[in-house]
């Protein structure tokens, strides 16, 4: 907290990472690579790299936590012991307890529960390797692996990071911008309803900042969600 | 109870007559427990839940040689809902302690540097325990209100010759220098109400919680429920947070 | 090859216009957007998504494969390749007088037994029951079960059968398809059929399927 100020993240105009403050870092994305899952995707941004798969829709146990109406999803958001710089404990964490609710929250809007009475959709996002923006990456993978699961969906999920260092407003964040950040913002949105379906922020911020940085989030997750697109497509298009 | 909840808000009423953006009746009241360096018991409407800040010295951590330690945690004790079961803290616990301590800890609310006793290797540890007492809905808008209150309340235990520290003797005040204030905006269709009662909450669609500092500055921001929000609807949920906000930080004193 | 055309979830497939709803799409503000990945189909009544994955769900009137998991007192329950399982009661099973005091029901059907029947009722919160009192539903003996994404047991089937004569005539086998995803295959030359299944199933979105089935099985 108290060196925020003191490290200079962006220098002439560009990040360290030689990015223009609102550019993100390379995107890639796969699909389809677990074949023991019903759905699965790897997505990475920059040196984050995040896994999901999605098992289900499968029977639910213990019997009580059925729901006799609509189905249930549940999520695990998981950091490997290797992904960080110093040994990370395995097993979940209160960070990782709460990143695995909002994750769920993020993509339940966007999922027709109700087509599967009793039983469970469970998704799982393991970062193997974590440079900042974990939980968007994330929520971009299981998106793709409901999807590719053939889980009916209202709409893709798109994510991206957006926030404020030495000043500037910025997108996606990496680890050690995310670590002497001012400010740092999680969203995911609908990209067809334009619905918000992830909200978190930390820092501090004006009004007017936080729309700003909303907006840039939209436009962020509108080239993200177009990605998304093209290698659910290409997946299934098979060779030409 | 719960459909008729929707069905009066769709209607623009609520079950206890409220208006929308009105909150229940807030009791404060401050010093509740004498072995605790600071404390606050809040009652919501009839949500209750008590703050206490003990005090403790401990080694900083390694990437914060120069300041103190901040450590939020709560407790859903089984008494305050037949929902909350004994056992490690569950998501929704975890949820709340985790989103109240960033709104104290982003805010800086605590100068935390002043928590040094020897840099590098000595400092002072502030723990933020949160009890639900009785949960009637927007814990965390009580919570938050709550740990603000005994923060600002709290006193820096003395240190005996040794280090250690002298039980019940205190040498300053905690250095408080903001007063972040946490509002949850709910939203059901196109209706934006604040503070909702515990079947309220259980029919909204979503939630937008903000921490505001007293210079309207953002702070910290959580969106819960299960469906998303608009893009316009969220600037107009900003700024209800931020009225109600200066309301409820002229009962933090 | 060129691809037929994929859509998304969220995509929107055109305007409602009084068609009625098929399945995989869903209707908002008068147009209707797809659930799924998958192929769509729009005529002047219907519009409908096929998922190109996905798990089985049970529709009334589906035939399926199912395996015998459990014997009850009064039936059995039959796994049908998806989260919920079909109760086949004995009376929707067996033509003759049963006496339950004396009769074990495994006499008739009993775990693990493959049986082809009919979904004779699904409720909405999916409590399914199987019936097999026609003359198709039968149980299957010493054949092979086969797992497909259910979502390509049409293109198996192909038009008006076409496809699967096309396998059964070619591989001398005996086939049977449950909508629910299995295949069932009996039959010397069963290696054969199974492969040109799952050439079908990995490429059922691929124009010119037909004659790379054709080809495969030779004369």
């Amino acid at each position: 907290m108290g060196k925020k100020s003191d490290i200079e993240l962006i220098v002439g105009g560009l990040r360290k990472d030689k990015r223009l403050p609102e550019q993100t870092r390379e995107i890639k994305m796969k699909v389809g690579n677990i074949v023991s899952a019903n759905g699965s995707a790897e997505v990475s941004f920059g040196n984050t790299i995040a896994l999901s798969s999605v098992h289900g829709p499968r029977e639910l146990f213990p019997r009580h936590l059925q729901e006799s109406q609509t189905g249930i999803l549940r999520v695990r958001y998981n950091m490997a012991p290797f992904s960080v710089d110093d040994r990370k404990s395995p097993g979940p964490d209160r960070r990782s307890v709460e990143i695995s609710k909002v994750i769920r929250l993020a993509l339940e809007p966007a999922i027709f529960l109700d087509d599967y009475p009793k039983v469970t959709v469970d998704g799982f996002v393991e970062v193997i390797q974590a440079d900042g923006s974990t939980r968007v990456t994330g929520i971009n993978a299981l998106s793709l692996a409901l999807a590719s699961a053939g889980i009916p969906m209202k709409d893709l999920v798109t994510a991206c990071s957006v926030g404020k260092i030495n000043g500037t407003l910025i997108v996606d964040l990496n680890g050690e911008e995310d670590n002497n950040s001012e400010s740092d913002v999680a969203v995911a949105i609908m990209p067809t309803s334009n619905l918000v379906t992830l909200l978190q922020m930390d820092g501090v911020l004006t009004k007017e900042e936080l729309m700003h940085l909303l907006d840039l989030a939209k436009k962020t997750c509108k080239d993200i969600h177009e990605m998304q697109r093209n290698v659910l497509l290409e997946k299934y298009k098979g060779e030409e | 109870m719960e459909n008729f909840a929707l069905e009066l808000i769709q209607n623009g009423k609520r079950i206890d007559k409220r208006d929308f953006m009105q909150f229940r009746n807030i009791e404060i009241k401050e010093n509740v427990i004498g072995k605790a360096e600071g404390s606050a018991y809040v009652k919501l409407g009839n949500t209750q839940v008590i703050a206490g800040i003990k005090m403790g010295v401990g080694t900083p951590f390694p990437d914060t040689p120069n300041q103190g330690i901040l450590s939020v945690n709560s407790e859903f004790t089984p008494l305050a809902s037949a929902e909350f079961e004994s056992g490690p803290p569950g998501e929704n616990a975890i949820e709340l302690s985790r989103v109240v301590d960033r709104g104290i800890r982003e805010s800086k609310t605590i100068e935390m540097e002043k928590l040094v006793i020897t840099a590098g290797e000595k400092v002072y540890s502030v723990f933020i325990d949160i009890y639900i007492l009785d949960n009637q809905g927007n814990l965390l808008d009580a919570a938050a209100l709550a740990a603000l209150v005994a923060l600002l309340n709290t006193r820096v235990p003395k240190l005996d010759a040794d280090g250690n520290i002298v039980r019940g003797e205190y040498e300053r005040k905690l250095p408080v220098v903001h007063k972040p204030i946490t509002v949850s905006v709910c939203k059901i269709g196109d209706k934006l109400f604040v503070d909702p009662l515990l079947e309220e909450e259980a029919v909204i669609d979503a939630k937008l919680s903000i921490a505001f500092r007293e210079d309207d500055k953002i702070c910290a921001m959580q969106k819960q429920g299960i469906k998303g929000i608009e893009f316009d609807a969220l600037e107009k949920m900003v700024d209800v947070a931020l009225e109600k906000s200066k309301e409820l930080r002229k009962l933090a004193k | 090859m060129s691809s037929r055309e994929i859509v998304l979830p969220g995509d929107m497939l055109g305007p409602r216009e009084g068609k009625k709803l098929g399945s995989g799409v869903y209707e908002e503000n008068e147009k209707v957007y797809s659930k799924f990945l998958g192929m769509p189909r729009i005529n002047e009544n219907e519009i409908s998504v096929v998922p190109l994955s996905g798990t089985y769900l049970p529709r009334f009137g589906d035939r399926v494969i199912g395996v015998i998991e459990a014997v009850e007192v009064s039936g059995w329950f039959v796994s049908i390749n998806c989260p919920y399982s079909a109760f086949l009661p004995l009376s929707e099973a067996v033509d003759e007088f049963v006496d339950l005091q004396r009769t074990e029901l495994t006499r008739y059907f009993d775990i693990g037994d493959i049986v082809f029947c009919r979904l004779s009722k699904v409720t909405k919160n999916k409590l399914v029951q199987a019936s097999m009192r026609d003359f198709e539903s039968r149980k299957l003996r010493n054949g092979v079960l086969v797992k497909v994404t259910p979502t390509k047991i049409p293109r198996i089937i192909g038009k008006e059968g076409s496809m699967i004569m096309l396998i059964k005539n070619r591989t001398k086998c005996e086939i049977v398809t449950g909508q629910n995803g299995w295949v069932w295959i009996r039959g010397d030359n069963k290696d054969k059929a199974i492969e040109a299944i799952l050439t079908i199933e990995r490429e059922s979105h691929l124009a010119g399927l037909t004659e790379k089935i054709e080809k495969m099985l030779g004369e």
